[in-house]
């Protein structure tokens, strides 16, 4: 087999460097930064807290509203900062994919707004949003079954690809975001663009549900090591 | 089964615990024989009861709370008070003018405006209705002096401390007198502007360090300090 690279010199199931932070928001009740690659996501979580205009709300549950947003100068060319069809889509999209982990029940008529604001775009912003969005919602206190982690999968090249670059996206044959809750390994979000044969697509499927336990792991890290961190740094001062 | 008490720092979805004969208390779920965690938080068993303390979260009116509260807005027939909460708080006007009245004689502005601060307890709340108020009570309604502070509500049961140890503590040895309202609200009210200034910070320290073990002496050490360092 002659040897495989990727544009960036990465091994087909190799994914991008990861970075993660929560609480970088002071006014928002959740917040978390995902960089992974070039792609750079910051979001906002708010609530539960009171439904305006008071019409959406629900009587037995709480509703989630996603804003899925591209900064300007997140692309090349200045992307104009109305929303897109695009951007409205990933919106939903994000949002179902948040959805089914958290505790809607718990809190009637009230509703838990997530903010998803791409600062830099490099492919697989939907997917660190989702990432971003679930730490973010953990960093709230907002009762979920389990964290989201998500990550894309595709083929290039006639390859399976893990966590492909804006470049890697537009030449693709295929490409297709996964986001997996990874303590119970359910699937929240799957999408394909393209064409994969039954065999490509488990292979694909797998990778992907590899690299979401993965990035799962990094999430767990994050969340405990903002706890542990203050405990530190209080210990230390002693 | 044993009764253990770990603290153990869980995340969502993090297996608390596994096994039959468990009870479900706050935060957690049962899925077959294992009992998950829903918040980030401190896990405990006490009598086979699994729970797990949130570290952040909101405030949920309960029957009986008292909680200090802002008002919103006046009304015709009553005052909407912010409870710092998703759920709004409503004070009927009935409650404080304590008989009938006509709305067209009585301007409720004669007797709580906006931006009032009212010390109030939940007398009913439900999914379908918004917290119903009184100030019906000793130590309840408006309030004129001291200084508000926020803390986590759910790290509520740390700033009263194991039988009232931390909030006498802090009372006793500041002087200030301290209403804790479940909604995360506390009002300090205390002989100097310095002294509310100081368990005020305490409030953000007791916040900020709830999952760290050691908090009361940490609190203790710092009013001795302070106190003796000649604030008074």
């Amino acid at each position: 087999m002659s040897e495989f690279t990727r544009r960036d010199g990465r091994k087909p199931d190799e994914l991008r460097p990861i970075k993660m932070k929560v609480g970088v928001l002071d006014k928002a009740d959740g917040s978390a930064y995902v960089e992974q690659g070039g792609t750079k996501v910051l979001v906002a979580v708010y609530g539960p807290r009171e439904v305006h205009p008071r019409h959406l709300g629900l009587p037995e549950s709480a509703i989630v509203r996603c804003r899925y947003h591209m900064a300007p100068f997140s692309t090349k060319e200045r992307k104009s900062p109305t929303p897109t069809r695009r951007e409205i889509e990933l919106s939903k999209v994000i949002k179902e994919a948040l959805a089914s982990t958290i505790m809607l029940d718990l809190y009637p008529r009230t509703t838990i707004d997530i903010f998803v604001e791409v600062l830099q775009a490099d492919g697989g912003t939907r997917c660190a949003g989702i990432t971003a969005a679930s730490l973010a919602l953990a960093h709230a206190g907002i009762p979920m079954i389990d964290l989201v982690s998500a990550c894309a999968v595709g083929k290039w090249n006639g390859r399976i690809i893990v966590d492909l670059t804006g470049e890697e996206d537009e030449e693709c044959e295929a490409d297709m975001p996964v986001a997996l809750m990874p303590s119970l390994e359910r699937v929240t979000l799957i999408q394909l663009n393209g064409r994969l044969t039954p065999d490509e697509f488990l292979e694909a499927f797998n990778l992907a549900v590899k690299a979401c336990k993965y990035i799962g792991e990094l999430q767990k890290a994050t969340l405990r090591s903002y706890y542990e961190k203050i405990k530190e740094e209080v210990l230390y001062e002693q | 089964m044993s009764t253990i008490e770990e603290r153990r720092l869980v995340l969502p979805g993090d297996l608390v615990v596994e096994g039959e004969g468990y009870e479900l208390g706050a935060n957690v779920y049962r899925d077959g024989v294992k009992i998950y965690s829903q918040v980030i938080g401190l896990a405990s068993i006490v009598d086979n009861k699994v729970s797990v303390t949130a570290l952040k979260g909101v405030y949920i009116p309960k029957r009986g709370d008292i909680v200090v509260g802002i008002v919103r807005e006046v009304g015709i027939t009553r005052w909407l008070i912010d409870i710092n909460s998703p759920y709004q708080g409503v004070l009927p006007a009935v409650d404080v003018i304590g008989r009938k009245f006509s709305t067209d004689k009585i301007d409720l502005k004669d007797y709580l405006k906006v931006g009032d601060v009212i010390v109030a307890r939940v007398v009913s709340f439900d999914r379908t209705t918004d917290a119903i108020l009184t100030v019906d009570g000793k130590g309840l309604g408006r309030v004129d002096n001291g200084r508000l502070e926020y803390i986590t509500p759910t790290k509520i049961p740390r700033l009263i401390g194991k039988k009232g140890s931390m909030i006498n503590l802090i009372k006793k040895e500041s002087g200030c007198n301290i209403t804790i309202g479940k909604n995360g609200v506390i009002l300090i009210e205390g002989p100097s502007r310095e002294l509310e200034e100081l368990v005020a910070e305490l409030v953000k320290k007791i916040d900020r360090e709830a999952h760290v073990p050691g908090l009361t002496d940490r609190v203790a050490e710092i009013l001795r300090s302070s106190m003796k360092g000649g604030q008074v």
